[in-house]
């Protein structure tokens, strides 16, 4: 068993290129799951044309205030740390996008007027491709949490494909609650970046992150050969491995750009995508020992 | 004054290299915010230095005072993010999980656990080459409230704006369409959208302006790397036409973007040829849509 999450500190650095390319080529042996937790932008849907099996509506649990027996006590606005209830005048007001669901009001309301009801956030929708099971999440327009939905999500995997051997996890970008969210129960992190600047400085803020969590990484440097060397000398000192280095050719670009598999029409590309496959499997066979 | 926005829905579409080089051009009448607080990248093209700077604090995390703690569990059993931890009779916090809502600590029959304010960042107020100020954060590393430290660091930079009496606050906003890019957005005169003609630019292009919409703003687009696909381009620009987005600029796939990072410069300090003149002109349009509205912010 191997959940492997696919994170990047900076954007657009080929997390979903990766997540895809890697997904399908394991699947050709082996059952795989992706899951795409980049709930606000979800992309992997976008170059996995599989079947439609599942789809769930998923909810957040928020108070919803009942007038009758309410004596406007105020309690319920002590207690939200969010500022998301407040009592104005002879009514209280739930502002549901700041709400983060710790009942809290409703379970300490003096007469039970603050029932906790669902609100719709989002989707998930579950495909089928030959050995690759997809499971992608879609944050509503308007909710401005990611987190519930990527928690629920991938308790959702987890029960429903715990047979599966391989998972593999498309991370949000950045280092703040979402991608923790994402990664805080990985067995093995993959970390894409870009030999640039931009890449590099993202890149130092993930690796603390991940460090953080006390997860061990391994990078993988999309489009390799633009930019300079200064990531290869940040992994060598931190004592960091690369797994792979895919190479920067605009015929990957042009690849990616209508949605199509680059490994498939790309030797390099398929060469260097190996590696990672074949990092993935010994981390496997090494915790089935 | 009036505050334009640059985002873009997905990264890697050249906003902050756009961005930086929109200041460089602007400078005289501007004020730069990195308002992107999670991958904060600008400073690397400007080079600000660090001038004065603060720390920022937002949320709490709940702590158990192990010598008061009775192990009743009534914590455990409130709190709905897993985030308390026992170990036979001893209770303590896993700060990952904890959201800092305080139910735990409201229930604790004997105040054993007290809520503990965050520090999630660090914001300045620096000098850049170009002469004019840049407001930016460096976010904690696994910080929750990257939404209230971005609110924050705009609302510090339209203050100087004002203070110094420059036209415009230009933001290098946030990605995705979650608090930190609502944060952004709110407040804003103008929306800048950079994108690029691939199936996920355009699908994270559509998503982040249904988000624009809600807030009623005007927008205007640029189609970075337009060459790699010309038939999504043109999708694109179908696109822009129906929903009245100005289409600002169609800026080819140039490695002269990663050139310039590399130098540690902006675009139009690094390249003197077409993109140099393509971005000079989109800047001075966008100025002139701003100037034209009615309003301030």
């Amino acid at each position: 068993m191997s959940d492997v999450v696919i994170a990047s500190g900076k954007g657009g650095t080929g997390k979903t290129t990766l997540s895809t390319n890697l997904a399908t080529l394991l699947a050709e042996e082996d059952p795989v799951v992706l899951v795409d937790l980049d709930v606000e932008e979800p992309n992997s849907g976008l170059f996995i044309n599989g079947t439609e099996i599942a789809r769930e509506i998923k909810y957040k649990m928020i108070p919803r205030w009942e007038s009758d027996a309410c004596t406007l006590c105020g309690l319920c606005q002590q207690v939200c740390n969010f500022h998301s209830i407040i009592k104005l005048g002879k009514e209280i007001m739930v502002f549901p996008q700041l709400c983060h669901s710790c009942f809290a009001c409703s379970e300490l309301c003096p007469t039970n007027c603050l029932p906790m009801v669902p609100m719709r956030m989002g989707q998930t929708t579950h495909f089928k491709l030959g050995n690759l099971v997809f499971v992608e999440s879609r944050l509503d327009i308007g909710q401005e949490q990611a987190v519930p939905l990527i928690a629920q999500t991938k308790e959702c995997v987890k029960k429903k494909y715990s047979s599966i051997g391989f998972k593999i996890y498309d991370a949000p970008p950045g280092t703040s609650c979402p991608v923790i969210e994402a990664a805080k129960d990985a067995d093995f992190i993959i970390l894409v970046t870009e030999p640039t600047p931009f890449g590099l400085n993202d890149l130092r803020l993930a690796v603390e992150t991940m460090r953080e969590l006390s997860k061990p990484i391994g990078i993988v440097i999309n489009r390799h050969g633009i930019g300079n060397d200064e990531v290869d000398a940040y992994c060598a000192v931190e004592n960091i491995p690369v797994l792979a280095r895919l190479p920067n050719d605009r015929r990957a670009a042009q690849l990616y750009s209508r949605g199509e598999r680059i490994y498939t029409q790309l030797p390099e590309f398929k060469k260097e995508l190996e590696k990672v496959a074949l990092h993935i499997r010994s981390l496997s066979e090494g915790g089935r020992q | 004054m009036k505050e334009i926005v640059v985002i873009s829905g997905k990264g890697g579409t050249g906003k902050t290299s756009i961005t930086a080089s929109f200041s460089i051009l602007g400078t005289k009448d501007l004020v730069a915010v990195d308002c992107d607080v999670d991958a904060a990248d600008m400073h690397i093209l400007l080079k600000p230095d660090l001038g004065e700077s603060q720390d920022f604090y937002s949320g709490e995390v709940a702590s158990i005072d192990q010598t008061k703690c009775i192990a009743c569990d009534k914590c455990a059993k409130v709190c709905r993010f897993n985030a308390i931890d026992r170990e036979g009779v001893r209770y303590s916090v896993n700060t990952l999980n904890c959201e800092g809502c305080g139910y735990c600590a409201r229930v604790c029959p004997v105040g054993a656990i007290t809520n503990i304010s965050q520090k999630v960042g660090v914001w300045y107020m620096s000098n850049t080459r170009g002469g004019f100020s840049m407001v930016h954060a460096k976010l904690g590393i696994g910080a929750d409230n990257s939404g209230k430290l971005v609110a924050h660091v705009k609302n510090q930079a339209k203050a100087l704006a004002r203070r110094q009496g420059k036209k415009y606050v230009l933001v290098d906003g946030s990605p995705g369409i979650g608090c930190p890019v609502v944060s952004s957005l709110s407040g804003a005169n103008y929306v800048v959208l950079v994108t690029e003609p691939t199936v996920s630019g355009i699908h994270d292009l559509k998503r982040v302006y249904e988000l624009v919409k809600n807030f009623k703003i005007h927008a205007g687009c640029i189609v970075n790397k337009a060459d790699i696909n010309p038939e999504i381009t043109e999708q694109i620009i179908v696109y822009l036409r129906a929903e009245g987005i100005d289409l600002l600029a169609r800026l080819p796939y140039e490695e002269n973007f990663t050139k310039a990072m590399v130098a540690g410069q902006t675009i139009v300090e690094f390249d003197n040829g077409m993109l140099k003149k393509n971005l000079t002109d989109t800047w001075q349009r966008v100025c002139r849509i701003v100037d034209e509205q009615q309003g301030e912010s």
